[in-house]
């Protein structure tokens, strides 16, 4: 557990990716298995455990610890296994010893539930607090150290020195602690074989397109669909006899099959389809927000199902049956999707392609969108393009609306992480209501080096008040710095005070020029929400 | 560690248990606050006329250490140790109080017909411990402390006393530090893997910074040490008072090129600060107790938490209360509600004095 703690604990405080990376890769190359193995199905978060729910916790530290101490030390340390894990008498005599996450992960899978405190404290008492806030942290599930599973493969590609879509390829058909997933990276065995798993392919994405690559692309050679903002999702179905077992994966790789029943059990076909997975109001596309009642589920109500109900909308094909069409070009491949879904139900739309002749003519459809919330633009695919896995050169392009853009006003200013740490990078910004400004969002991106230098030293120059790591910076209505924001779109949210959540918002603009008197007001970012939210007139998926 | 912590006062049949209330001592012929008590300036001996560890400043006052918090300039007469005393002059400079008067410890004077004593607190270099004796009653003031062995200060030498006046910086059972040289070899540890980095310590200029130079030294790593100017002076005063730190460079004097792989020690300001700049892709370390609480080393940007503390954790607060025999125990600052309720809950009396100012220069 200690090799596992410290591991988990580094890349907590770690904000750089490639110091994560190598703190990984590191890992990999010297704890042996299936320790290693375990720790990489908890990095992807995959890794299921009987879990010891926070009450048994709180039991197990009751029992241990004066009732006031606790309390005293919870409203302190803020968070449950942390402060069980400094908290946790250490018995006396006994060196601490460490357990291996292996064992103490197969040990808790062969246990019963009722043995399961016993062994929790036992494991307690011998660990030193490194190890118990791994272990606490590995029980009540969500490592939150801000590493994803497509960066721990990543890591474990550099490992095997091998590509991650290479690991992506066969993982799904692997368990917990991917003994042979290990033997294979070293040179030790075969690549496994995912024998009859559904598995994940590493997912072909698109360039912006700019201003400038419109004189060398040629309109005939390209065709153009609109781009939904929905989630990316990689569909893999398998036909046994009339029954179809199907596995919806996101863009990263992650297995959502079980947050959307409703659309996995609509879906008939024998082969691995990518798609837009988005939600239909009748026959309109709906805004992304009401995909996003469906994300980051575990279970899913029929209600929600009901009001929500999740579709596809296919636009390529990777493998008919067992075919690999990957190599073939885009339109032979579209030709295959059309007949592999031919007879298909409702919950599955081919994606309808634009008819255009030139770009000025394309330009024009996409600005008649703009009525439309579920469009982000319009995608550009070279017709002769093979499916490639990763953002190859030349093949894809996405174009998206231009973005709204909003004067706000500089409210706070965080500082940033590593690089940045010196820097106050974080920008929190507000709108006008009535004569008060109200916080509508937050960025940290889209200025220059230089401009990073100005604006920080605007913040020290300006604070007003300090919030730990946060600086209050001046603005009312004469003196402050207007921003210049630009967004993809707008959410009504019942989490932010202004009611607004704004998508993707970054800094287009610094006004040094302009007083905050003149920002933008709240009304004008509500009657864009309430545009936004009637769509009219809009195309149908 | 005692670990029976959640049970009540208990006593067991045949010996005394170390965590058992200490049997009612002699009456006192006093009670202990006429001999010393606190006021809105910092606690005070009405029959000595003098105070220790002043806020604002008195005619006469008796210092335990010199970290800014307990050692404020402009008072009158200052009674401290010799270290104490040349390490205010450094950084408070001359004239920071009329007259002064150096104390060796263990050495005792009487002053109105107080017996003032000034015994080592291992918190830093020159920290003490003040006991005072009048009419039969005799008080320590502990000021900071800390037990564990630090080749950069004094070893605590326990006073046994009536009323034990203590700290509780870390009074709270989730602070229990580590071995500090476990903290140091993750350090180095690093070091070694990114050895294309500087690695930045942020370290309090007095007493934790010298500490972590002496530790990284016993833990072999003998390359030099880059300093901070705000570290440069106190630092030099540990080397001339024999504390061998070995090579220490400034960093104002040392080229860009050859930080990268070095170790540069700064005060925490430092470490967001503008300055921290001229370092190429530096990995942050911060050395201090309050590493022990993951959110705080997060709110600090840390990414090598340091548990390294000058203070007494949770254990060594509870053995040190134990171990001084005292029935009586104030609780200057921190978190002294934790630290009350387990006095009390061991049939202590114990009270908070609630003294407003201490812990601001180690806070910062």
């Amino acid at each position: 557990m200690n090799r596992f703690a410290a591991l988990i604990e580094a890349l907590a405080f770690e904000p750089r990716r490639l110091a994560k990376l190598t703190l990984m890769e590191e890992y990999f190359r010297s704890v042996p298995d299936p320790d290693r193995g375990y720790c990489l199905a908890a990095l992807c978060g995959v890794l299921n455990l009987p879990t010891a729910k926070p009450a048994l916790l709180r039991q197990l530290i009751s029992e241990r610890t004066d009732p006031v101490l606790f309390a005293l030390s919870y409203d302190y340390v803020g968070d449950l296994s942390e402060t069980i894990a400094l908290l946790w008498p250490a018995p006396s005599g006994d060196p601490m010893r460490d357990i291996p996450i292996g064992t103490i992960v197969e040990t808790l899978r062969r246990a019963s539930r009722r043995e399961v405190p016993g062994l929790v404290a036992g494991w307690l008492d011998t660990l030193e607090e490194r190890g118990r806030w791994a272990l606490l942290k590995l029980m009540t599930g969500g490592l939150r150290i801000g590493v994803s599973a497509s960066l721990a493969k990543h890591a474990l590609a550099r490992f095997g020195q091998t590509e991650a879509a290479a690991i992506e390829e066969i993982w799904h058909g692997l368990e917990p602690p991917y003994a042979s997933l290990f033997a294979w990276l070293e040179g030790r065995g075969g690549r496994p074989d995912p024998g009859q798993a559904l598995t994940f392919r590493s997912p072909m994405l698109a360039h912006p397109v700019e201003d400038e690559d419109f004189d060398r692309l040629d309109p005939r050679e390209f065709s153009a669909e609109w781009k939904w903002d929905g989630i990316r999702v990689q569909a893999a179905g398998r036909l046994r006899g009339n029954a179809a077992e199907i596995r919806l994966f996101s863009r990263s790789g992650d297995d959502i099959t079980a947050a959307f029943p409703d659309l996995a059990g609509a879906l008939h076909f024998d082969g691995v389809i990518d798609g837009e997975l988005v939600v239909l109001e009748g026959e309109t596309v709906a805004p992304f927000s009401a995909v996003q009642q469906r994300l980051n589920r575990k279970s899913v109500s029929a209600r929600l199902m009901a009001e929500f109900p999740a579709h596809l909308i296919a636009y390529d094909c990777l493998f008919a049956g067992e075919e690999d069409l990957r190599a073939l070009p885009l339109d032979a491949r579209q030709g295959r999707l059309e007949m592999l879904v031919a007879d298909h139900g409702g919950r599955l739309r081919p994606s309808p392609a634009l008819a255009f002749e030139s770009w000025a003519d394309l330009a024009a459809q996409r600005a008649q969108s703009a009525g439309h919330p579920a469009i982000e633009g319009v995608m550009l695919k070279r017709l002769a393009s093979p499916y490639l896995a990763g953002r190859p050169k030349g093949h894809w392009y996405k174009w998206k609306r231009d973005p709204g853009l909003v004067d706000c006003v500089l409210m706070y200013a965080q500082r940033g992480h590593g690089k940045r740490s010196s820097y106050y990078s974080d920008f929190t910004f507000g709108v006008w209501d009535g004569d008060r400004l109200v916080p509508v969002g937050k960025a940290y991106f889209g200025f220059s080096d230089a401009e990073l230098i100005e604006l920080d030293r605007f913040v020290r120059q300006n604070t007003t008040n300090r919030f730990g790591p946060v600086r209050e910076v001046v603005h009312d209505a004469r003196t402050g710095l207007v921003l210049e924001i630009a967004f993809e779109g707008l959410q009504a949210s019942t989490r932010h005070k202004s009611g607004i959540a704004m998508r993707f918002p970054r800094i287009h603009r610094i006004r040094w020029d302009k007083p905050p008197g003149e920002a933008d007001r709240l009304t004008t970012l509500q009657s864009a929400l309430a545009r936004a939210s009637v769509p009219s007139g809009a195309p149908d998926a | 560690m005692p670990r029976a912590i959640r049970r009540g006062p208990r006593y067991v049949k045949g010996k005394r248990s170390l965590l058992a209330p200490s049997p009612p001592g002699p009456l006192l012929a006093i009670r202990p606050e006429t001999l010393l008590h606190p006021r809105p300036e910092g606690l005070y001996c009405p029959p000595g006329d003098f105070h220790i560890d002043p806020l604002r400043p008195v005619a006469r006052a008796l210092i335990t250490h010199a970290h800014s918090d307990h050692a404020r300039p402009g008072h009158g007469h200052v009674l401290a140790t010799r270290e104490t005393l040349d390490i205010m002059r450094i950084r408070l400079g001359e004239g920071f109080c009329a007259s002064e008067q150096a104390i060796p410890f263990g050495e005792s004077l009487t002053h109105g017909g107080v017996r003032i004593s000034f015994h080592p607190a291992g918190h830093v270099l020159g920290s003490a411990q003040i006991a005072l004796e009048w009419q039969g009653c005799r008080i320590v003031v502990s000021g900071d402390y800390k037990r564990r062995p630090d080749p950069t200060a004094e070893p605590f030498a326990l006073q046994t006393c009536d009323v034990f006046v203590t700290e509780a910086t870390f009074g709270l059972p989730v602070f229990r530090h580590p071995d500090p040289r476990d903290e140091a070899g993750r350090l180095l540890a690093s070091l070694a893997r990114f050895p294309e980095r500087t690695h930045l310590i942020g370290a309090y200029s007095l007493g934790k910074a010298q500490r972590m130079i002496r530790l990284l030294r016993d833990c072999g790593h003998d390359a030099p040490i880059l300093l901070h100017g705000a570290l440069e002076k106190v630092t030099q005063y540990y080397e001339a008072r024999g504390i061998m730190l070995g090579p220490l460079e400034p960093v104002a004097g040392s080229k860009g090129h050859d930080r990268a792989g070095q170790i540069v020690l700064c005060p925490p300001s430092a470490l967001a600060d503008r300055w921290s700049r001229r370092f190429a892709d530096p990995v942050t370390a911060v050395a201090s107790g309050w590493m022990r609480i993951r959110a705080r080393a997060r709110q600090r940007g840390a990414e090598i938490p340091m548990v390294i503390s000058d203070h007494a954790d949770w254990p060594e607060l509870q053995q040190t209360i134990l171990d001084t025999g005292a029935g009586e125990i104030w609780v200057t600052h921190g978190q002294e509600d934790a630290l009350v309720h387990w006095c009390q809950q061991r049939g202590l009396a114990a009270r908070p004095l609630r003294l407003v100012g201490y812990g601001e220069e180690e806070a910062a």
